[in-house]
């Protein structure tokens, strides 16, 4: 059944990766990717790969989970490796036939770029394994904050993605019972052309968009009978907290980035 | 202005934006302190126009309506209102806007600004009052439909109202839903004097008030205790809207004759007036 | 035509840590122009069992025959086999898609592979049996009209298609007290003029007294009971173990009795019951 799909990849288990404040967790990841663009030689990305797998493992999730993220960007990555490898200058050369030239600075360059595009994906798909889609429109409102004072709309921003959120299984549930409903009235959802697929879609679509208008129209009635007026003057149930394990993550990224920096000027 | 008096209509009309006729017109009533009042209509009645009015979703087009002593039609006022007469609505998954049950319990608080440390033991006591703080961290889309509308009145008791409104609350749920969520709100109305109004097309539900106001085509019609509107039965069939099964009967049954009192609800109260005209001689 | 359920059994999840049986060993059958009340409470497993019946859910064990043939069998035009078996879903209003309600009755009958001239007798047929006026509505949009009418259009969809069998999931919840009545009636007359077989699933005995020839009582997955309304509504202690109450006019003649008086123990419908207490009246006024 639809409602059995997973939401989004968060990955319920509890460790200290999972309790850190997701604030924290997303400033770090941004300086995780910052150490990411820094590495410069295979040592750093060896230290790189260090981390991950470390936190990983802290975080109580399966190494094979964290490789699934980048299965769908495999063309991409096949794309820059190979771009890479035919069109950058070098001197060295490797391989010489027809018009192809791949050359050792090719190579190495192609070889980093993927490496690169890896370590951004494994590195953010740490931080949406490990926390909650509440919990990130939490940290993201809350980092967003300061940027309200030039009319940047962080609370809003963040109300979305918790209502869509709480819809999200309604929705699916919805979406089950109408298919149903109209495969009783003999609607075939899977056979014929993609043509003749993409039509036999529209007695399911049409109710669930007009279902998810009518309770968009619904809940926003219900929310402004229970005072609801926008982020100002709003106080929040949950309050976030840095704690000592925050300020520990802290260092241990600061530690990364200074090792990596060090990498680069050393070697 | 009497302090004892909740809400007052005073010749209350409203029309919707390019509709003719008006969808509620020159209604006036008075919703007393304490009173659990049912407002009993058939769909498209006017009822659901009339409870949006008391919560300054609607304004009047003409008319005035006061509530706990503020004006709706004045836009200061209108949080306020919404504070003390909070509304629950009719469909169950569309009130509830948090992903845990404790955290839209407290949705209205963090609208009201109330601060973070008071918020806890005020949903906490909200939940306890509906029975529902087994569930304080579940997710919503899990509960039942009589579960999730306890969690909307709990989101509204938070608020520390005097007046709840619920407008068709019980209309999509299955019997025993329907009978859950009646009794939390009649033991709020006893328990703690909140009063209530209480909209709905279920006959059952009404006779259960303390006073019913029947609206039909967009005025209200009549007015009364339940015995009182119940035993016209050919006025309710008219108006399309069911009558107590044992007061049908025993309408019926006086029509041929039996000198049954007036006013009888219940099974109970009919098998006491079999009692009374029929006594039990040994031998029957 | 004969709808025989053997020994139905259905898992959700099955083989995982959250399976729960949904139902558990269902056998009951079907004949020819009954009125079969299917009732439960919430969860009881009334629509899982509703499901099966067209085919849209697969027994985890057991077989469901229509006519003898296995709905679920291998040689079995199932698709033919369903549309004999019209069902009608939990608020169906919110399966309408298209843009007139004519388009939207069409539905089916266009999935039949009807001929344009039969799906417009159809169409016109079906709006007849809900009391949808053809010429005021077949061109309106079905978003336009009322919750009540909007459900009367979802069911004529299901009706043009000319099933034998028609299933109904609580055809009148969240209804008002006219909208369910004209449903009810139009159930009642459906039956009386095309001896179609109907099942409803309800939550009102009310409505099960007045329409029902048979109820099926489930509970937690299982046939708790299966009887005429008399039947299950006399037996003492039945319906209140299952969560379920009774018709008022059978808890009266219940209470009655408990009191000492000479009624007969089956009798459910007010107007039985009406000509018992007259009787009772009269023979207390002779003595």
């Amino acid at each position: 059944m639809l409602t059995n799909i997973t939401m989004g990849q968060y990955y319920p288990v509890d460790s200290p990766i999972h309790r850190l404040d997701p604030r924290m967790k997303l400033v770090l990841t941004i300086a995780f990717i910052v150490a990411v663009f820094l590495v410069h030689t295979i040592w750093g990305y060896l230290l790189i790969l260090g981390f991950v797998y470390l936190s990983a493992r802290l975080a109580r999730i399966p190494f094979k989970m964290l490789i699934k993220g980048i299965k769908p960007l495999r063309m991409i990555l096949i794309l820059t490796f190979l771009l890479n490898l035919f069109f950058t200058p070098g001197d060295t050369v490797l391989v010489e036939f027809w018009i192809i030239r791949i050359t050792l600075e090719a190579l190495r360059q192609a070889v980093f770029y993927s490496l690169r595009l890896v370590f951004l994906v494994l590195g953010t798909s740490l931080l949406t394994l490990t926390t909650s889609p509440v919990a990130l429109s939490d940290g993201i409102e809350l980092l967003l904050g300061p940027l309200k004072k030039i009319h940047f709309p962080a609370h809003e921003l963040a109300m979305m993605m918790t209502i869509a959120l709480r819809f999200i299984p309604t929705l699916l549930d919805e979406t089950d019972k109408i298919m149903k409903a109209q495969m009783a009235r003999g609607a075939d959802f899977e056979s014929g052309n993609l043509i003749s697929r993409a039509k036999s879609m529209v007695p399911l679509l049409v109710p669930l968009f007009v279902s998810a208008f009518r309770r968009a129209g619904e809940l926003a009635m219900a929310m402004e009978s229970r005072c609801y007026h926008g982020g100002s003057g709003r106080t929040r149930f949950r309050v976030l907290k840095l704690k000592k394990a925050d300020w520990l993550a802290c260092g241990v990224v600061a530690l990364l980035i200074g090792l990596v920096v060090l990498e680069g000027i050393l070697l | 202005m009497d302090d004892q008096v909740r809400i007052k209509l005073e010749n209350v009309s409203y029309t919707y934006e390019e509709a003719a006729a008006p969808a509620l017109s020159e209604a006036s009533a008075v919703i007393r302190e304490g009173e659990f009042l049912a407002v009993l209509g058939h769909n498209g009645s006017g009822k659901s126009t009339l409870a949006k009015l008391l919560n300054a979703l609607y304004i009047p087009t003409e008319g005035k309506i006061v509530v706990c002593g503020y004006d709706t039609s004045r836009d200061e006022y209108v949080w306020e209102i919404r504070r003390r007469a909070g509304m629950i609505f009719q469909n169950p998954d569309n009130q509830i806007v948090a992903t845990v049950v404790k955290e839209d319990v407290a949705f209205g608080l963090e609208n009201l600004g109330v601060p973070t440390d008071e918020m806890l033991p005020r949903v906490e006591s909200s939940l306890a009052a509906v029975h529902m703080s087994k569930y304080a961290d579940s997710a919503p889309h899990l509960l039942s439909g009589g579960q999730k509308q306890r969690v909307a009145v709990a989101g509204i008791l938070a608020m520390e109202p005097d007046v709840l409104i619920a407008d068709e609350c019980t209309a999509m749920l299955d019997p025993s839903g329907r009978k859950e969520v009646l009794d939390t709100v009649r033991s709020l109305n006893r328990k703690k004097g909140i009063t209530v109004v209480w909209i709905t097309h279920f006959m059952e539900e009404a006779a259960q008030a303390d006073r019913i106001l029947v609206v039909s085509d967009g005025k209200i019609v009549s007015e009364g205790t339940p015995r009182e509107i119940f035993s016209n039965v050919e006025r309710m069939r008219e108006l399309h809207l069911d009558v107590p099964r044992m007061t049908s009967l025993a309408g019926e049954l006086r029509r041929d004759g039996m000198p049954l009192k007036e006013g009888i609800l219940t099974v109970e109260e009919l098998a006491e007036e079999v009692e009374r005209l029929c006594p039990l001689k040994s031998g029957i | 035509m004969s709808i025989e359920v053997r020994h139905l059994t259905h898992t959700y999840g099955e083989g995982s840590a959250l399976h729960t049986v949904a139902l558990n060993d269902v056998s009951f059958t079907i004949e020819d122009g009954e009125f079969v009340g299917i009732v439960g409470h919430t969860g009881s497993g009334k629509s899982t069992l509703v499901q099966h019946l067209n085919g849209l859910l697969k027994p985890t064990s057991g077989q469901v025959l229509v006519d003898g043939e296995d709905l679920n069998g291998e040689k079995v035009n199932r698709r033919a086999l369903r549309q004999r078996i019209g069902l009608v879903f939990q608020y169906p209003e919110y399966q309408l898609f298209e843009e007139t309600v004519a388009k939207d009755i069409a539905f089916g009958p266009k999935n039949q592979g009807l001929s344009a001239k039969e799906i417009d007798a159809r169409v016109r047929h079906a709006m007849s049996s809900v009391h949808l006026d053809y010429d005021k509505y077949a061109e309106k949009s079905p978003f336009e009209l009322s919750g009540g009418q909007m459900r009367r259009v979802a069911i004529a969809g299901v009706l043009a298609m000319e099933p034998s069998v028609l299933i109904l999931d609580e055809p009148t919840a969240g209804l008002d007290p006219r909208g369910r009545d004209r449903i009810l009636t139009m159930l009642e007359e459906l039956r009386a003029r095309e001896h179609t077989t109907v099942l409803m699933v309800s939550h009102s005995m009310e409505d099960m007294a007045r329409l029902a020839t048979r109820l099926l009582v489930i509970s937690e997955g299982r046939l708790a009971a299966d009887g005429t309304p008399r039947e299950i509504f006399s037996r003492p202690g039945l319906m209140t173990s299952v969560g379920l109450d009774i018709p008022e006019a059978a808890r009266l003649c219940g209470v009655l009795r408990s009191r000492g008086y000479n009624l007969p123990e089956d009798l459910y419908r007010p107007e039985e019951l009406r000509e018992h207490l007259l009787r009772l009246w009269k023979e207390a006024a002779k003595c």
